[in-house]
């Protein structure tokens, strides 16, 4: 395998690096726990169809218990079983919105940085700059609430409000690297500008993207819990970590845990992903000069 | 580069910044939702009074115009009628801009004192107990939402403890202070009454501390890891071996470089707390700018929205600033790099 990258110079070395540090390690089973839970929710929730429209007044507010281990809310819904399905949203969200916004916005970087000084630099910079200046949640809220509220708009929302800050990573990273010997000497031979970007620039840039990317995973699915919150996500009877909490809110403090359950779960997500990312990081910027 | 020219570059970056901001909000509140009159008046209202209201919104000029009239509207602090409360949007600001100011005050010193306080201890006792229970309160408030936070104060603070109100900004049936600046808290200090400065303060600390929190955790985080980074430096033996007490070494010496990414990080995280805020308020129902905002974006409020918008946008350019200064001073390699 052709190892340009220095940094994912040899893959024993890193898993290794990566399991000294145990809070990474932690963070990475908490993730693991989150995506198994997602994927196998149907047949690991006690209850599966509480995740859909389920009317069960019997057993309705019901506090933690041995048969409903975070209680149930006041349809009857137990709400373990939500919070398991809800994973499934949330992990969608974070990692579609991740998938959308990277490409776009390191090629924008790339670009941008390869012409650096020209123009091209200046116009796309300028635009990058806008989006930075208005806060990523009030874009993406102002934004989400033009359509009719889904899961689809709202990733649509956060990836609109999102991107920039991957094409200044990039950009950054392609600026300074534009001007090193290895490119003048790969130009002086001959090579066309799609071969420099891709094959000689882009390998030596993916060390902080990768960074970014698996500490901000976290970010977005947190962007989406506030998003739906509010009401723009997705919509009931889905089970959706945000309108979880707001839904449970109004029965404070009597029916606590109805909003207490999903807003752990959302905090539980978020901090597997930040220790995750954190051990990506040093993982890569140790082995990086 | 001198500080006055530098200065007038970042201000002039920032106009052009702003411009294009809204550009952006102009799309937003006007192309991209269909017809802001319909969407205004609801499904229900007949083809003549949606003409009027789109012949009053300028709505029938071409786009180019309808934009230049917005920025007309903007600098002349003419922001249009919010088409929620029917009032003119730049007096609903003046109104709820205030009690938002002196919540995120609070916020910005419990962040500024908690978290840099916070961080320095943990890196005074580096790898003790102490530092172990303040990272992991790093951990935890970095991850959790600001509503999260709300929650949590309201439930424990409110309910199990009740010693703090968790709504409003006064108890019911007390009398506001007379207006000076419409910040509750510096009225009645103004004015002495000091019973009413603290009911009014005591409504500002739970959105106060749900709002700072995540921010504060992500200060302390980054001032202890500046200044643990430095400890074993040379320079840092040197100090000792001269006798200099280890405190004034933290403070003056390390505190003072490790100040520079803490106030970074706490100005760009200034642009994602007004944001908070939004929500914040919402949960307190705490009648500020924000849950006006908010407000006005749910109900697809589109004068309201975009000037609210502008506003904030306004600010965080300004904040930007404002910490770029403070960097450049606190750092003379920054102000010198300018020159080269």
């Amino acid at each position: 395998m052709k190892t340009f990258n220095r940094a994912m110079d040899s893959t024993g070395n890193a898993i290794y690096k990566f399991s000294r540090n145990k809070v990474s390690v932690v963070g990475f089973f908490m993730v693991l726990l989150v995506v198994v839970v997602a994927i196998f929710a149907p047949v690991l929730a006690p209850y599966p169809k509480s995740a859909g429209a389920l009317i069960d007044f019997d057993n309705a507010s019901k506090a933690p218990s041995l048969t409903h281990l975070f209680g149930t809310d006041i349809e009857g819904r137990d709400i373990l079983s939500r919070v398991m399905f809800a994973f499934r949203g949330a992990l969608v969200m974070g990692l579609g919105v991740i998938a959308m916004i990277v490409p776009l916005g390191v090629l924008v970087g790339l670009f941008a940085g390869y012409y650096y000084g020209t123009f091209i630099d200046t116009i796309i910079m300028r635009v990058t700059d806008i989006f930075v200046t208005l806060p990523a949640l009030l874009l993406a809220l102002a934004v989400a609430s033009l359509g009719r509220p889904s899961l689809f708009h709202s990733m649509m929302a956060v990836a609109f409000a999102w991107w920039p800050y991957y094409a200044r990573l990039t950009y950054s990273q392609t600026s300074s690297i534009r001007n090193e010997t290895f490119i003048k000497a790969s130009e002086t031979i001959g090579a066309g500008k799609r071969h420099i970007m891709f094959a000689e620039i882009l390998p030596n840039c993916l060390a902080p993207i990768f960074t970014k990317m698996a500490l901000e995973i976290g970010w977005v699915i947190l962007m989406g819990a506030t998003l739906s919150f509010v009401g723009l996500g997705e919509q009931p009877p889905t089970a959706a970590l945000g309108t979880m909490v707001s839904d449970g809110a109004q029965y404070l403090p009597a029916q606590w845990w109805i909003s207490v359950f999903p807003a752990l779960a959302i905090a539980f997500i978020v901090l597997g992903f930040n220790l995750l990312g954190d051990g990506i990081k040093n993982m890569v910027s140790t082995e990086v000069l | 580069m001198s500080l006055p020219s530098w200065l007038a570059k970042r201000l002039g970056e920032a106009v052009i910044v702003l411009i294009g901001l809204s550009i952006v909000l102009f799309c937003i509140t006007r192309i991209l939702p269909g017809d802001p009159a319909r969407i205004a008046l609801g499904p229900r209202v007949d083809e003549a009074a949606i003409q009027a209201l789109r012949k009053q919104m300028n709505l029938d000029k071409p786009l180019i115009t309808q934009y230049f009239l917005w920025m007309k509207g903007l600098l002349t602090g003419d922001l249009g009628i919010s088409l929620l409360s029917r009032r003119p949007v730049v007096t609903d600001i003046k109104e709820y801009f205030p009690s938002t100011l002196e919540m995120i005050i609070l916020a910005v010193i419990v962040q500024f004192v908690g978290g840099l306080g916070l961080g320095l201890l943990s890196a005074k006792y580096v790898d003790t107990w102490l530092d172990g229970i303040v990272r992991i309160f790093a951990y935890l408030g970095i991850a959790t939402p600001a509503f999260v936070w709300g929650i949590l104060l309201i439930l424990i603070f409110g309910y199990w403890l009740p010693i703090l109100p968790i709504s409003g900004r006064l108890t019911e049936g007390l009398v506001p202070p007379a207006h000076i600046t419409g910040m509750y808290t510096w009225d009645s200090l103004l004015h002495g009454q000091l019973g009413l400065f603290w009911d009014s303060l005591k409504h500002l600390i739970l959105p106060g501390f749900a709002l700072a929190m995540g921010v504060m955790a992500q200060a302390a985080r980054i001032f202890r890891s500046s200044i643990v980074d430095d400890m074993e430096a040379d320079h840092v033996y040197a100090m000792r071996a001269y006798g200099v007490p280890e405190n004034r070494i933290l403070t003056k010496y390390l505190g003072r470089l490790a100040l520079i990414p803490a106030i970074s990080v706490m100005s760009l995280d200034a642009g994602s707390q007004f944001a908070n805020a939004f929500i914040v308020e919402s949960v307190f129902n705490f009648p500020g700018l924000s849950r006006l905002g908010m407000q006005a974006i749910l109900n697809k409020d589109l004068n309201a929205m975009g000037g609210i918008l502008m506003l904030i946008g306004g600010i965080f350019v300004l904040i930007i600033i404002l910490s770029d200064v403070i960097v450049a001073y606190l750092d003379p390699r920054t102000r010198l790099q300018q020159s080269g």
